[in-house]
C-alpha cells in the first residue's frame, strides 16, 4: 500500500556544518559497532579468505613461472596481488550485500528511513564505511600477514605510498557502496531482486579482478574491463600498493566513478522518495 | 530416505516455480557464476600452452570431473552447511521432532530448479574436454567411477561441514574454506601446488581421490610427485572412508546438540 504518495518536503533544520559531520561519524561508528558483535563470523571468514588466497597463489605462480613478467608483474607481484584481492573481499563486500536497505524496503522500515531529516545516501555511507573499517582490521590484515609469512610479498617503498594505498582503498569502499546502494534501492522497483543480485555478483566477481588480474584479460574485454567502474575496487587499488600503475591516474579513476555513483544514487534515492511502496506493515 | 527426499525436492520446486521470471534468472545466474571459473582456465591459457604440465583440455577434463562431482554434492546435499542458520534460527528443532531424517530434511531444504544451473555447466566443460581428448574406453571405465567417488568425497566433505556447525554455530565460513576450498583445489592439476598440500589433500583430507588420482589414469599421466601407482585405483576406498568419518561425525553432532532456546 503507498503511503508516502506526495511525501511533505521536509526542511532539514540548518544544523551546523560540524553537527552533521558528527552525526554520521556516530553512524560510522555504530556501523563498526554493529559487526564488531560477529567476531566468530569475521575471524572464520578471513581463514577462509586465507584459504583460497594460498590456493590461487599456486595457480598464479604456475602461470608467472611460465609466463614471467606477465602484464608488467613480476612472481612476487602476482602472489601479492592474489592475497591483495582475498583481502579486499570483506571491506568492498564483494559477494554483494552489506546495505540492510533492501531489507528495510521489504520489512517497510525504509518508510522511516526516508523520512528522517537526515540523507539516506549519506547515513548508508557513513554505516558502511564503520561496516569496512571493521572488516578490514578482521579479514583484510589476516590474509595479507600470511601471505608474507607464507609466500612473501611485496610491500610499498615508503609511507607516503602506504597514505595512497589508504586513500586508493577508500575510495574503492566509496565504489563498492556507490554500487551496493544502487543495488539495494532497486527492491523500490523490482519485488523479487534475487536474480538481479545473482547477475551483479558474476559483474563484480569477473570485472573487479577478483577471477584474474584485469590485465591478463585479452583483447576488447580487458579494455573494457578496465574501464569500468568493479576495476576501481579490486584491480586498481591492488594496483596502487603494488606501484604499478600510475598512481593520480589510477585515484582520478576512481574518484571519477565514485562521484558518478553517488550522484547516480542521490537521484535514484529522490525518486525512491516519491515511488516508494511499502510492503505490508 | 530417496522416497522421502524426491518427495520434498517436488515440494520445493512446486514452490520455486510460483516466481517463474526469477528462477529463470537464478539458474542462469548460477550456470553464468560457475562459468567465471572455466574462463579464468581459459584467460590463463592464452598465455601459456601448459600449465604445472597439462594441456587446457587436460584441464578442462580435470575442471569438469571434479565439478560434475562437486555440482552434484552440492545439488543434493550442499544445503547441510547452512545447519547453523537453522540452529540460531530454532528450525533444526522442527526437523528433529518430524517422522523423516534430519539429514534429508536439511538437504534437501529450499530444493530449487537453480541448483541445476551448476551441474549443467561442469557438465558441458566436461563434454568438450572429452571430445578433445579422445580418451580409449580401456581407460574411460574410469570416468563414471570418479564422478560416484568424487561426489561421495564431496558429500563427506559437506556433512563435515555441517557436523563441524554444531560446534562452531557462530563461524559457519570456517566449512566454506573445505567445501568451496576443496572445489577450488580440484579445478586445477594438483602439480601446480606444493608437495606439501598435494601430501595432505592425499593422506589427509582425500581430495585428491575427487579427480587427480583417478585422473592420472585416464589421462595416462605420470604422477609428478612420484607417489605409488596403486593410488590411482584407490577413490573408492577413500570416498568410503571419509563418507564413514562423516556419518560418524554428524551423528555425534545430532546426540550432542542442544537448542538454543529459540
Amino acid at each position: 500500500m503507498p503511503i508516502f504518495r506526495n511525501p511533505p518536503r521536509i526542511a532539514p533544520a540548518a544544523a551546523p556544518r560540524e553537527v552533521v559531520f558528527q552525526l554520521y561519524l556516530r553512524v560510522a561508528r555504530y556501523g563498526f559497532r554493529k559487526h564488531a558483535a560477529y567476531r566468530a563470523a569475521a575471524v572464520a571468514g578471513a581463514f577462509t579468505n586465507t584459504v583460497f588466497g594460498i590456493l590461487r597463489a599456486y595457480v598464479l605462480i604456475a602461470l608467472w613461472e611460465a609466463r614471467p613478467g606477465l602484464a608488467g608483474y613480476d612472481v612476487a607481484q602476482a602472489v601479492t596481488f592474489c592475497f591483495l584481492t582475498q583481502a579486499f573481499i570483506g571491506p568492498m563486500q564483494v559477494f554483494g550485500g552489506g546495505i540492510e536497505l533492501a531489507e528495510r524496503v521489504r520489512s517497510g522500515d525504509a518508510a522511516i528511513d526516508l523520512v528522517r531529516p537526515a540523507s539516506l545516501q549519506l547515513w548508508s555511507l557513513a554505516d558502511d564505511l564503520g561496516r569496512a573499517a571493521y572488516l578490514f582490521l578482521m579479514r583484510s590484515v589476516p590474509p595479507t600477514l600470511a601471505g608474507a609469512a607464507l609466500f612473501g610479498i611485496v610491500v610499498p617503498p615508503s609511507p607516503a605510498a602506504w597514505g595512497l594505498v589508504a586513500v586508493s582503498v577508500v575510495l574503492g569502499i566509496v565504489v563498492s557502496f556507490g554500487v551496493r546502494y544502487l543495488l539495494a534501492l532497486s527492491a523500490c522497483w523490482i519485488l523479487d531482486d534475487r536474480g538481479l543480485q545473482q547477475v551483479a555478483l558474476v559483474l563484480m566477481m569477473f570485472f573487479s579482478g577478483m577471477v584474474v588480474p584485469l590485465r591478463i584479460i585479452p583483447g576488447w574485454l580487458g579494455a573494457l574491463a578496465e574501464a569500468l567502474p568493479w576495476a576501481a575496487m579490486v584491480q586498481v587499488p591492488a594496483d596502487v600498493y603494488l606501484g604499478a600503475t600510475d598512481v593520480p591516474r589510477a585515484l582520478a579513476f576512481q574518484a571519477a566513478w565514485a562521484v558518478a555513483l553517488l550522484a547516480l544514487g542521490a537521484l535514484l534515492t529522490r525518486a525512491a522518495r516519491r515511488k516508494v511502496v511499502i510492503q505490508g506493515g | 530416505m530417496v522416497r522421502t527426499y524426491a518427495l520434498l525436492a517436488a515440494t520445493w520446486m512446486r514452490a520455486a516455480a510460483q516466481y517463474p521470471a526469477s528462477l529463470v534468472m537464478l539458474t542462469a545466474g548460477s550456470f553464468a557464476a560457475n562459468a567465471l571459473d572455466i574462463a579464468a582456465i581459459w584467460i590463463i591459457f592464452r598465455h601459456t600452452g601448459t600449465l604445472g604440465g597439462f594441456t587446457l583440455a587436460e584441464v578442462m577434463f580435470l575442471y569438469g570431473t571434479g565439478g560434475v562431482s562437486f555440482a552434484l554434492a552440492d545439488m543434493l546435499f550442499g544445503n547441510v552447511d547452512k545447519l547453523s542458520r537453522h540452529i540460531r534460527a530454532g528450525s533444526f528443532d522442527t526437523m528433529l521432532i518430524r517422522p523423516a531424517s534430519p539429514f534429508v530434511q536439511m538437504a534437501v531444504d529450499r530444493f530449487t530448479p537453480q541448483r541445476f544451473g551448476r551441474p549443467a555447466q561442469a557438465v558441458v566443460v566436461l563434454w568438450l574436454a572429452l571430445a578433445e581428448l579422445h580418451v580409449p574406453w580401456s581407460r574411460a571405465w574410469m570416468i563414471p567411477v570418479m564422478i560416484l567417488c568424487g561426489t561421495v568425497i564431496f558429500t563427506a566433505v559437506f556433512t563435515l561441514g555441517g557436523a563441524l556447525q554444531f560446534l562452531l554455530t557462530d563461524a559457519p565460513e570456517v566449512a566454506n574454506a573445505f567445501t568451496y576450498g576443496g572445489s577450488t583445489l580440484t579445478q586445477y592439476p594438483l602439480s601446480v601446488y606444493g608437495a606439501e598440500l598435494v601430501r595432505a589433500v592425499t593422506y589427509i583430507v582425500p581430495l585428491a581421490f575427487v579427480n587427480w588420482q583417478p585422473g592420472l589414469y585416464v589421462l595416462g599421466h605420470e604422477d609428478p610427485f612420484g607417489l605409488p601407482h596403486w593410488l590411482r585405483y584407490a577413490a573408492p576406498v577413500a570416498a568410503l572412508t571419509l563418507a564413514g568419518a562423516a556419518a560418524l561425525a554428524w551423528r555425534a553432532g545430532v546426540r550432542r546438540y542442544r537448542s538454543t532456546g529459540s
